[in-house]
C-alpha cells in the first residue's frame, strides 16, 4: 500500500484543492499550504520507502498488485534503479512548490497541476506494467503543457505545443511496441518481460536487412520515445523553447524530474529488455551522445538567454546519462544513475537561480546583469557552488557522475570518451563565463542599483538542494550503495546476450566467408 | 410464427410507438405538448435500452432475415442511450430555435428504429429496409429547420449523396444475389465457401462502399461536414453517435455474417479505409474554426480508428470496435452537450475562438471540456486513450501492425486540433465572450461524460466482458 498512498497523495491533495472555494488572497494562501503540506507529507512518507528498501535486494521490492482490464496489472513496485527517482521527485517538490510562493496568477490551478504532475511523474518510477507505465508516461504531458501555456513567458503557445506534440509523436511509436511486446509475450509484467528474450534473428523489411530483427525495431520505438523526453540530440529543440518560456517552477520540474523519465526509460526498457539491440545499435547512441555532449555545450557558449544556457547544459549533462547506459557495464550505468540525480539537483537549483533575479528584474538576458555580488553576496555564493557542480568540480556531485560515466564509456569505447571529455572542458567555459558576466566585476547597471539580496524563504529552498549536492560529492556511496546491485544483477544478463550475439554473428561471418 | 414476432418485440414496440405517438401528435395535441412527447419518448427509448440488454440468447426470425444477437444487442443499447440522451439534449436548444415541432422526437424514433433493424439485419433486404428507414428520417432531421438556407441545404446535399451511396449498395446487393443466388447471409456465406467468382468480388466493393458512405470513412466521406455544419447541432449529435454505431454495426455485421469466407478480400479494403480515413480527419480538421465541421473531421478520423478494429477480421477486432465505439459516443455526447450551449447574446454559436479565456468565466466547465478533448486525441489516463489501444492491440494480432503504426502517427497529428480547442479555452486572450446560459440537462450530460472519462480507468465500467460477449456472437 505505502508506494500507492505515496503515488497518490498529491493527487488527493489536488483534489482538495478543487474543492476549494473562492479566489481571494485567503483561500490562494490556503491554497499555497495545502500544496506544500501534501507534497511535504509525501515526502516524509516516500522516506518510509527507503526506510523498508532493503538494497541488497537487487528484485523488485514493496510490490503491489492487481488485476486490472485486458489482462493488464496495476503493479507497483521499486528497485534499487528506481527507489532514488522517486524520492528525488518527493524530495524536490516541497521546493518547487514553495519556489512558487510569490505567483498570483491563477493560483489554485497552478498547484493542483504540480500535485497532479506529481502523482504522474511517481507513477512513472513505480509502474511495473508497461501500459501502466505509459499510462503515467503520457499522462504527466497534460499538467505540463498546461504550466507552460497557462503561466509561461511570451512566446509560451509555440512552446507549449511544440513540447506536446513532439513529445506526443515519439511516445506513440513506444506504445505500438508495447502493444507488440503484449501481443509478443502474452504479458505486460515488467519483471516477466525482464527476463524474456525477445528474437533477435536477423529480418527482412522492404530488401532492407535488419541485424537484430524484432530487438532492434522495438529498441528503435522506444528510443523514439525516450530520446525525445531526454532529449538526445539531434531531437532536442523542444526543450529550449519549452524550458524559456515555462514559469521557474515548470522549468524546475522539467529539468529536474522530467527528463530522468528518459534516462529511467532507457534503464528500464531499452537495455535490459532490448540487449541485442541495444548492441546493435549501442555505438550510434554512444556517438550521438558524443555529439550532443560537444555541440550542447558549444550552443551553450554563445547564448545571450540564461534560461537557455542553462536548457542546453542539460542536454550536454543528458548526453554523459545516455553514454553512461549504453556504454553498458558497471561504471557507465551507475554513473548514469549517480549523474541523473545529480543534475536533477543541480539543474534545478540552477533555474532556480535564474528565477530569482527574474522575479526581480524581470529579464533573463545576461547582458543585463554584472556585479551582482557586490549587492547579493549569499547569492553570489549559491550560485557559484552550483556553477561548481554543473562544471563538475570534484565535491560536488556533478563530479562524480560524469567521471563515472567518463569511465564506462572508456571501456567500451574510448574515442567517444575522448570527445566527450572536451564536453567537461566546455562546461567549464560556458558556467564560468555566464557567472563571470553575471555575478563579478562591478555593478554598474543603473537597474540593479537596488536589488537586494535573497529572502529567507529563498535561502530556506536552496539549503536543501546545497547540502545535496555537496553530500553526494563528498560520499557518493550512499547512491551507489543502492543502485550497484540492481545494475549488477541486470547488466549480467545483458552483457551475455550481447556475448552470445556477438559469438553467433561472428560464426556466420566465418560461414560466409568459407562459402565463398 | 408466432416465434419470429417473439424476437422483433422490441422493434414491434418502438414502431406502434411512433406510430402512435404520431397520430396523437396529428390528431390532438401538435406542438403543444413537444417537450412532454421528447421526454416520454427518451424515457421509452431508455426503458427499451434496458430491456434490450436485460435479453439473452441468439435467435433468429423470419427465416434468419432477422437476427437478436448479442452483437446486435450492444449495438441497440448504445444506439438507444445515444437516441435518448440526444433528445434530452435537444429541447432547450431546439425550442430557443423555434423548430420544436413534435415530429422531431417521432422522427428519432422512427431513425433509431432503422439503426436497430441495420444491426440485426440478416439479409441483404432487411440490411436495405433498416438502412432507408435510418436515411430517410435522418434526411428529414437534417433539414428540419425548414426557413433556415443552411439546413435545407444541407439535407438536399444529404439526401442526393445518401441516394448515390443507396444506389451503389443496392446495385452491390444485386450482383451478389445474382452471382450467389441468395440474399441471406447465411446464403452468401456458402455460396463464397469454395470460391469467390469477380461478381461476387464486385458486389462485395459495392455494398462495401454503400456502407463506408454512411459510416463517413474516408474516401466516402465528403458529405459529412457540409451536414453536420448544416444540420441543427442536436441532429448533428445524432448523426455523430447513433448514426455511426449502426452503421459500422451493419458493416461488421456483413462482412462477418456473409462474407466471412473471403476475410481476406474485405481486409484490404477495411484497412484501406481506415488507413485514408485516420488521416484525412486529423489533417483537415487542423483548419477548421467551426467546432461543428472540426468535430465532422474527428468524427472521420475516429471511425478510422474503428475500423482498424474491424480490419483485423477476428472476435478480438469486432470486440475492440465495440469498445471502441462506446467509448466515442460517450465522449462525442459529452462535447455535444457543450457545444449545444455554445451561445452569444441568445444566439448559438459554433466558432471555437469563442472559447477564447473560457476557463476564466467557468473554470468547471472548461476543465470538463478539457478532459473530453484529451480523451478524444488519445492522452492516457483518459479512457479515450483505451479505446485506442484496444484497436491496436486488434490491428497487431490482426497481423497489421504497419496500420497500427500509422494510425499512432495520425492520432498524434490529430492532438493538434484537440489541443487548439484546449488552447483556446486556457492560453488566449478574453475578447468577446460566450454567454454564461447552459441548462442542467447539458451541464449534467457534459459533467457525466467528462467523470465517465476519468474514472472508466478503473475497469471500463465492466464493459469489456460485454463486448467480448457481443463480439463472440458475431464472429465464430
Amino acid at each position: 500500500m505505502l508506494l500507492s498512498l505515496v503515488t497518490f497523495l498529491p493527487s488527493l491533495g489536488a483534489l482538495a484543492l478543487l474543492l476549494l472555494r473562492g479566489d481571494d488572497a485567503a483561500s490562494r494562501r490556503n491554497a499555497k499550504w495545502i500544496a506544500l503540506a501534501t507534497t511535504t507529507i509525501t515526502f516524509v512518507a516516500s522516506l518510509f520507502i527507503l526506510a523498508r528498501f532493503d538494497s541488497t535486494n537487487p528484485g523488485f521490492q514493496l510490490v503491489e498488485q492487481r488485476a486490472w482490464l485486458l489482462g493488464l496489472q496495476y503493479k507497483l513496485g521499486v528497485d534499487g534503479i528506481s527507489v532514488l527517482f522517486v524520492l528525488l521527485t518527493t524530495f524536490l517538490m516541497p521546493l518547487v512548490i514553495a519556489s512558487a510562493w510569490d505567483v498570483e496568477h491563477r493560483l489554485k490551478e497552478y498547484m493542483i497541476a504540480f500535485l497532479l504532475l506529481e502523482t504522474l511523474m511517481i507513477g512513472v518510477f513505480v509502474a511495473l506494467d508497461l501500459v501502466l507505465f505509459y499510462l503515467f508516461f503520457e499522462g504527466s504531458l497534460i499538467p505540463m503543457f498546461l504550466i507552460i501555456g497557462i503561466w509561461g513567458g511570451q512566446n509560451r503557445i509555440y512552446a507549449a505545443f511544440k513540447f506536446f506534440l513532439y513529445t506526443f509523436l515519439g511516445s506513440v511509436f513506444m506504445l505500438v511496441a508495447m502493444v507488440v511486446m503484449f501481443g509478443q509475450t502474452g504479458t505486460t509484467d515488467i519483471p516477466t518481460l525482464l527476463t524474456y528474450q525477445f528474437p533477435s534473428e536477423s529480418i527482412r523489411i522492404l530488401n532492407i536487412t535488419v541485424l537484430g530483427g524484432m530487438q532492434t525495431l522495438l529498441f528503435l520505438a522506444f528510443f523514439a520515445s525516450f530520446a525525445v523526453k531526454m532529449p538526445m540530440w539531434p531531437v532536442h529543440t523542444w526543450l529550449p523553447d519549452a524550458h524559456v518560456q515555462a514559469p521557474t517552477a515548470g522549468s524546475v520540474v522539467l529539468a529536474a524530474i522530467l527528463l530522468k523519465m528518459g534516462g529511467y526509460g532507457f534503464l528500464r526498457f531499452s537495455l535490459p529488455m532490448f540487449p541485442v539491440g541495444s548492441e546493435v545499435l549501442g555505438p550510434l547512441v554512444l556517438w550521438i551522445s558524443a555529439i550532443a555532449i560537444v555541440y550542447a555545450s558549444l550552443v551553450a557558449l554563445v547564448q545571450s538567454d540564461m534560461k537557455k544556457l542553462v536548457a542546453y547544459s542539460s542536454v550536454a549533462h543528458m548526453g554523459f546519462v545516455t553514454m553512461g547506459i549504453f556504454a553498458a557495464n558497471q561504471q557507465g550505468v551507475d554513473g548514469a544513475v549517480f549523474q541523473m540525480l545529480s543534475h536533477g539537483f543541480i539543474s534545478g537549483a540552477l533555474f532556480l537561480i535564474v528565477g530569482v533575479i527574474y522575479d526581480r528584474i524581470h529579464t533573463r538576458e545576461i547582458a543585463a546583469y554584472g556585479g551582482l555580488v557586490n549587492r547579493m553576496p549569499v547569492y553570489a555564493f549559491v550560485f557559484l557552488l552550483f556553477t561548481m557542480g554543473n562544471v563538475g568540480l570534484p565535491g560536488t556531485s556533478g563530479f562524480v557522475g560524469e567521471f563515472l560515466t567518463l569511465a564506462g564509456a572508456y571501456q567500451a569505447n574510448t574515442w567517444v570518451a575522448v570527445v566527450a571529455t572536451t564536453g567537461v572542458i566546455l562546461s567549464a567555459s560556458y558556467a564560468l563565463w555566464l557567472y563571470r558576466r553575471v555575478v563579478l566585476g562591478d555593478l554598474v547597471k543603473d537597474t540593479l542599483r537596488t536589488i537586494q539580496d535573497m529572502t529567507g524563504r529563498e535561502k530556506l529552498i536552496f539549503a536543501p538542494l546545497v547540502a545535496m549536492t555537496i553530500l553526494l560529492g563528498v560520499y557518493p556511496s550512499l547512491v551507489t550503495d543502492i543502485v550497484g546491485p540492481a545494475t549488477q544483477a541486470m547488466l549480467g544478463p545483458v552483457q551475455d546476450a550481447q556475448a552470445a550475439f556477438e559469438a553467433q554473428t561472428q560464426v556466420a561471418q566465418v560461414e560466409e566467408g568459407a562459402g565463398e | 410464427m408466432s416465434g419470429d414476432f417473439d424476437v422483433i418485440r422490441p422493434e414491434t414496440y418502438l414502431a406502434l410507438y411512433g406510430i402512435l405517438a404520431l397520430l396523437a401528435g396529428v390528431f390532438t395535441i401538435k406542438d403543444r405538448a413537444t417537450p412532454i412527447l421528447l421526454w416520454l419518448t427518451a424515457l421509452v427509448m431508455a426503458l427499451m435500452a434496458w430491456w434490450i440488454g436485460a435479453r439473452s440468447g441468439t435467435d433468429v426470425a423470419f427465416a434468419g432475415s432477422f437476427v437478436d444477437d448479442g452483437f446486435s444487442r450492444f449495438a441497440k443499447v448504445l444506439i438507444l442511450g445515444a437516441a435518448a440522451v440526444v433528445l434530452l439534449l435537444s429541447q432547450d436548444y431546439l425550442t430557443r430555435q423555434n423548430t420544436l415541432r413534435f415530429e422531431y422526437p417521432i422522427l428519432i424514433t422512427f431513425c433509431a428504429l432503422g439503426m436497430m433493424i441495420m444491426v440485426s439485419a440478416g439479409d441483404l433486404l432487411t440490411l436495405y429496409m433498416g438502412l432507408e428507414l435510418q436515411a430517410l428520417s435522418a434526411y428529414v432531421l437534417t433539414s428540419i429547420r425548414r426557413d433556415s438556407v443552411r439546413s435545407t441545404e444541407a439535407g438536399l446535399k444529404f439526401f442526393v449523396l445518401g441516394a448515390l451511396s443507396s444506389g451503389l449498395l443496392l446495385y452491390g446487393a444485386s450482383l451478389t444475389y445474382g452471382y450467389a443466388g441468395s440474399i441471406d447471409f447465411a446464403g452468401i456465406l456458402a455460396a463464397t465457401a469454395d470460391g469467390f467468382s469477380l461478381g461476387l468480388l464486385f458486389g462485395l466493393v459495392f455494398v462495401m462502399s454503400g456502407i463506408a458512405f454512411k459510416i463517413s470513412a474516408a474516401p466516402f466521406h465528403m458529405w459529412t461536414p457540409d451536414v453536420y455544419e448544416g444540420a441543427p447541432t442536436p441532429v448533428t449529435a445524432f448523426l455523430a453517435t447513433g448514426s455511426k454505431v449502426a452503421a459500422i454495426g451493419l458493416l461488421a455485421r456483413v462482412v462477418h455474417d456473409a462474407y466471412g469466407m473471403v476475410a481476406g478480400d474485405w481486409q484490404q479494403i477495411v484497412a484501406f479505409l481506415s488507413l485514408v480515413s485516420m488521416f484525412l480527419g486529423s489533417i483537415a480538421a487542423i483548419g477548421q474554426t467551426n467546432i461543428k465541421r472540426l468535430m465532422a473531421y474527428s468524427s472521420i478520423s475516429h471511425m478510422g480508428f474503428a475500423l482498424m478494429g474491424l480490419a483485423s477480421a477476428d472476435a478480438f477486432g469486432v470486440q475492440a470496435m465495440l469498445i471502441y465505439m462506446a467509448i466515442y459516443v460517450a465522449m462525442n455526447l459529452g462535447t455535444f452537450a457543450f457545444i449545444l450551449s455554445m451561445e452569444r447574446n441568445g444566439q448559438p454559436v459554433t466558432d471555437i475562438r469563442m472559447l477564447n479565456m473560457y476557463s476564466r468565466r467557468e473554470p468547471l466547465r472548461a476543465l470538463a471540456l478539457l478532459v473530453l478533448m484529451f480523451s478524444m486525441a488519445g492522452v492516457p489516463p483518459m479512457i479515450g486513450f483505451f479505446a485506442k489501444f484496444y484497436v491496436l492491440r486488434a490491428a497487431y494480432e490482426g497481423g497489421l501492425t504497419w496500420l497500427a503504426l500509422a494510425g499512432m502517427v495520425a492520432s498524434a497529428i490529430s492532438a493538434f486540433f484537440y489541443l487548439r480547442i484546449v488552447y483556446f479555452m486556457y492560453f488566449g486572450e478574453e475578447r468577446e465572450v460566450l454567454d454564461r446560459r447552459m441548462t442542467g440537462v447539458n451541464w449534467t450530460v457534459l459533467m457525466v461524460s467528462a467523470a465517465v472519462m476519468l474514472l472508466g480507468v478503473v475497469n471500463l465500467f465492466g464493459i469489456e466482458p460485454l463486448a467480448a460477449a457481443a463480439a463472440a456472437t458475431l464472429v465464430n
